[in-house]
């Protein structure tokens, strides 16, 4: 302490006050975090052109019914496998031509459709529109997609907040319904639903509602371990915060990449799940369509008719990249210091 | 010091064992008893994993104890319940900074809704604007630019993420503060600023601070009397001066023998002095006090020894 070395005077620099008030002043705008989140969501521009893509697709889907150009399950025999056309407009690989016995032709004009009808995605092999299928398809599996992500959220999330945070014997008892749940593999439940109810759309959801959480609520209930001796946790609890608040203030924020993660995992899972099980032939019924469905009816046929696979593959692609990638601007935004 | 005034927190025979009954049972707090009276600063010390932060976390009720009792202002706490209306106010009167500045502040949350947290819980603001006027008095308090709530913890140094933490438990305008090792993170260059801060905030607040700390270094200076911790146990308790020249306990006598000076000639022939557990404990040892306010971990003989 005494023997500070002697740094002349003029060495030192006068500061002002303000120099250092000016520097200090980056304050950001006074927003909630949520408001943050958003912020820093659309200013990610992949997530938002996904967002987007996500929404047009969704909103096909709910208007099924009214967007459709055609009944998705009435069969025009006659009008089997023609090949997509828009309108008369004559764009290769949409202008209804077609390689019958060697020659190319108007496979329109062949069947003897009348003049003005197109179907732009073309049609299977019972003559369906495929465009209709996919957008009825592509409903029922985003349907599938939704109740998984919902199940997990209602109840993956908070068994694994609960069974994390009281640990102990309350710890131990979810934990052992958790180990029974997933050593029955999810294919028995769907088959055991199928002698219940009949296969379909309802022994699915079921068979996803009662055995998809679990990983979910696993993989919560390890990092709430983690944060609960974290010491902002215990701050909150000396102030006297109560658990809930504590879930939803502290732990939740703090989990959501976590939940995002998984989210984005049982998303493709649920849809391929349902897939899987249609193309075995016991998921959603004949004739109603899910992206699975028309996935393995066009696989039957792709080697001469490609487009009835490519169709719903492109579709179901679409969907799979655009959740990931906004699953990834999802997890950047909720972290503040993911900077913009 | 201080021995007419009535002690604000008493502790008497805690014990707060993990694991009861299974092969991995910790009796991290095994049977200490001390009193802390109001203004003063209470040092405890120890070397890591001695129980110096289960006791605190202890008698501030982030465990329920083992065994043994804790009196606030003359009243048992060890026992209330969580959403008592007493266990309200305790949660006022008694608040606690903490270690890890990275990890004692919630990463997802501004400064503003960090420091409200007590304010919020407790209904201590009417409205927006009394909230906002509240925080920015609470960080002008710990030397903080009010212009920086809304910002999050990760644009803060370890330093300011402490200041941060100390207005957070001031917010509610707590009584007893302990402040579990808040400088041991920090750079040395910090630690002064950290440590006048909070001299400076008990003495215009009229605040008790429990002081934890792994070595004697900085405690011997800021505290008024000091418990020395070793192995869940208090074995030495006396006034910090009476701790420095007089150091009784062997295990005490090693602590101090492992500060360093800030003398090139002492520290040369600073002789640490190890200590070794099993020549030290016996069975029938206790805390009684040998000289006055000078408290000892030792058997009835050697007791007897340094009372006459
Ligand atoms: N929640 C807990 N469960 C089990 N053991 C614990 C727990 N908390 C602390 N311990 C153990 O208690 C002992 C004392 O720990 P602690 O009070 O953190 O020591 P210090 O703060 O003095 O470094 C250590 O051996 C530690 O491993
Ligand atoms: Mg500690």
């Amino acid at each position: 302490m005494e023997q500070t070395p002697q740094i002349p005077k003029e060495k030192f620099k006068m500061i002002h006050e303000d120099d250092n008030q000016e520097q200090e002043k980056i304050g950001t705008p006074s927003l909630t975090y949520l408001q943050d989140v958003r912020r820093r969501l659309l200013s990610n521009k992949v997530a938002t052109v996904c967002m987007v893509l996500l929404s047009i697709i969704v909103l096909i889907s709910v208007f099924a019914p009214i967007v459709a150009p055609h009944n998705p399950n009435e069969q025009k025999v006659e009008y089997a496998n023609l090949p997509p056309k828009i309108g008369e407009a004559n764009i290769p690989g949409f202008n209804g031509m077609q390689k019958r016995g060697g020659k190319v032709v108007n496979a329109y004009k062949e069947v003897g459709a009348p003049k003005g009808t197109t179907y732009l995605l073309g049609t299977d092999y019972l003559g369906r529109d495929l465009l209709s299928r996919i957008i009825y398809g592509t409903r029922l599996s985003l349907i599938v997609a939704i109740l998984a992500t919902l199940v997990d959220l209602i109840i993956g999330l908070p068994y694994g907040i609960i069974s994390g945070w009281k640990g102990g014997r309350t710890d131990i008892v979810l934990q052992r319904i958790i180990e029974i749940i997933s050593s029955i593999p999810n294919l028995i439940v769907v088959i055991l639903m199928m002698i219940i109810l009949k296969p379909g759309l309802a022994s699915i959801v079921i068979a996803i509602a009662l055995t998809d959480w679990v990983t979910m609520a696993r993989l919560i209930r390890a990092q709430t371990f983690q944060l609960k001796e974290q010491e902002y946790i215990l701050a909150a609890r000396t102030l006297g915060e109560s658990s809930t608040k504590i879930a939803t203030k502290h732990l939740i924020p703090n989990l959501s990449s976590t939940i995002i993660i998984q989210t984005m995992f049982t998303i493709p899972n649920a849809i391929f799940f349902e897939a899987f099980l249609s193309f075995i032939g016991i998921g959603i019924p004949a004739p109603n369509a899910s992206l699975g469905t028309l996935l393995s009816d066009g696989q039957k046929a792709f080697r001469f008719l490609p487009y009835q696979m490519w169709a719903p593959a492109i579709v179901l692609s679409i969907i799979m990249i655009a959740t990931n990638l906004l699953g990834d601007g999802l997890r950047d935004a909720f972290d503040p210091q993911s900077s913009d | 010091m201080a021995d007419e005034k009535t002690p604000i927190v008493q502790v008497k025979h805690l014990k707060q064992y993990f694991n009861i009954g299974k092969p991995n049972e910790v009796k991290a707090v095994d049977d200490v008893t001390f009193d802390i009276y109001p203004g003063e600063t209470f040092g405890l010390v120890g070397e890591s994993g001695s129980g110096k932060s289960t006791t605190g976390r202890s008698i501030i009720r982030l465990y329920n104890p083992t065994s043994g009792q804790i009196l606030f202002k003359g009243q048992d706490i060890s026992k209330l319940k969580n959403r008592s209306p007493k266990m309200k106010q305790f949660r006022r009167d008694m608040q606690m900074i903490f270690q890890d500045p990275y990890a004692s502040l919630n990463p997802r949350m501004k400064v503003k809704d960090i420091i409200a947290e007590g304010l919020d819980i407790h209904g201590l603001v009417k409205n927006d604007d009394e909230r906002e006027k509240r925080i920015k008095e609470l960080l002008g308090m710990v030397h903080l630019n009010p212009e920086h709530m809304t910002r999050y913890p990760y644009e803060f140094s370890g330093g300011q993420r402490q200041r941060i933490g100390i207005a957070r438990a001031l917010a509610v305008d707590p009584q007893f503060i302990i402040a579990d090792e808040p400088i041991s993170a920090l750079d040395v260059s910090i630690q002064a600023q950290v440590v006048n801060l909070l001299q400076d905030i008990q003495k215009q607040q009229g605040l008790t601070y429990m002081f934890i700390a792994h070595d004697l270094s900085m405690v011997k200076y800021i505290s008024d009397r000091i418990a020395v911790m070793y192995h869940g146990k208090i074995v030495e308790l006396a006034d910090a001066d009476e701790i420095y020249s007089h150091p009784l306990h062997a295990y005490t006598q090693s602590l101090l023998s492992a500060i360093p000076v800030p003398d090139p000639e002492v520290e040369k022939t600073r002789k640490r002095i190890d200590f070794d557990h099993s020549k030290h404990f016996t069975d029938n040892q206790t805390l009684q006090e040998v000289l006055p306010g000078h408290f000892l971990y030792c058997d009835d003989a050697t007791a007897a020894k340094f009372k006459n």
